[in-house]
């Protein structure tokens, strides 16, 4: 590949290759101050979706160890979303040394909160927002549960702020945190936000896994607690790599299933959601 | 003659409480079944060796009490039906 990044985001190392120079350039800019990765784990290729694609109507197919085939390419002014579905892909389909659940993590005094729930739930919202408020962002895509010990890695990726989430944080935070507004992505408008430099100092830190929210975005303020084998099935359908784990991943769920609480949130909107948050935090899953 | 089923020895399962639920982890086919009593009875019965639904009633009174022999042991017979769909019972 003409060009090339590598980063190591917690403790997975990424190699990023491109036929263009400024997707690498964006993701150098984005992730300055991450670590490199010297022998990378995965290989993410952003590459012409036809030879002739590489200058003509620029389009980008995503490639690297784990593909998709049937994933229709993207323009080239969409190469950063590309970049981040490619390594979310290799995590998604090549991850084996945890039990990745599809959930967001914070972590406050060296324990983590994990948000998981459907597209469109508000993961990355409250994660960001959470972010900016006191708790260190883990990851707003991935939590990585170690298949020993339990404790989550952190993962803290660009977050995805999707819609209106946009406008919430962009206020927030300055423009040199934020990546180009990329309007008409098959996911909307996205805009991609660096997270704050503590938490991207202390990504190598584990922490204790101590609350999972599962929060429903549109929905009158409501908070329901959750039975285990609830949590269970529920988390088993949130894990992308459960069924490949085998027994390691039944021992890593039903250990995490039998020492955190949960509990379902609905929420009409952010203010609610993070006060839900607070209270169920500082309840620790009473309510 | 009333079917005889079988179940693979308890080391080739995982369990974990979940309230009043039970995980398993069947080991041969890396598939995991969240199951309500009497299931993780009925598999513990069927350590002692391949029964039929009558045996299996009898196998689960000596350590519980049960009530309504006819009706228990036909509800025992239908668990073991779906069990067998599941993979989690054989007909021996």
């Amino acid at each position: 590949m003409r060009h090339e990044h590598r980063l190591r985001i917690g403790p997975v190392g990424f190699r990023i290759g491109s036929a263009w120079k400024a997707p690498v350039a964006l993701l150098a800019r984005l992730y300055a101050g991450y670590p490199g990765a010297g022998v990378p784990d995965f290989t993410v290729r952003l590459e012409p979706s036809r030879p002739w694609r590489r200058h003509l109507r620029p389009s980008v197919a995503i490639g690297g160890d784990f593909i998709l085939p049937d994933a229709a390419p993207l323009p080239l002014a969409h190469a950063l979303l590309a970049a981040e579905m490619g390594m979310n892909l290799q995590m998604a389909l090549g991850a084996r040394r945890w039990l990745l659940l599809h959930a967001a993590a914070v972590a406050r005094d060296g324990r983590a909160l994990l948000i998981t729930g459907h597209s469109g739930a508000g993961k990355s919202t409250l994660a960001a927002l959470l972010g900016e408020r006191g708790w260190r962002l883990m990851g707003d895509e991935f939590a990585l549960v170690d298949l020993a010990d339990g404790r989550i890695h952190g993962f803290p990726r660009l977050i995805s702020l999707k819609n209106g989430a946009i406008d919430a944080l962009a206020g927030e935070v300055g423009e040199a945190r934020l990546g180009p507004l990329l309007a008409g992505t098959p996911k909307g408008a996205i805009r991609h936000l660096r997270p704050r430099d503590e938490a991207i100092a202390a990504m190598g830190e584990t922490a204790r896994p101590a609350l999972i929210l599962f929060p429903r975005y549109g929905f009158a303020r409501a908070v329901r607690p959750m039975g285990e084998a609830e949590i269970f099935v529920r988390l088993t359908q949130a894990s992308t790599n459960y069924v490949a784990l085998g027994e390691a991943g039944f021992r890593a769920l039903a250990g995490l299933v039998r020492r955190v609480p949960a509990l379902a949130i609905d929420y009409p909107d952010t203010a609610a959601a993070l006060d839900l948050v607070a209270r169920a935090w500082d309840g620790r899953g009473a309510g | 003659m009333a079917a005889l089923y079988r179940a693979d020895p308890p080391a080739l399962r995982v369990t974990a409480a979940a309230d009043a639920m039970t995980l398993i982890y069947h080991r041969p086919s890396g598939i995991t079944h969240v199951v309500a009593s009497p299931v993780p009875e009925i598999l513990d019965a069927l350590d002692e060796g391949p029964a039929d639904a009558r045996s299996i009633l009898a196998r689960l009174a000596v350590a519980h009490d049960l009530s309504g022999e006819e009706e228990a042991g036909a509800a025992i017979a239908a668990r073991l039906d779906e069990m067998a769909a599941a993979g989690l019972v054989a007909r021996a």
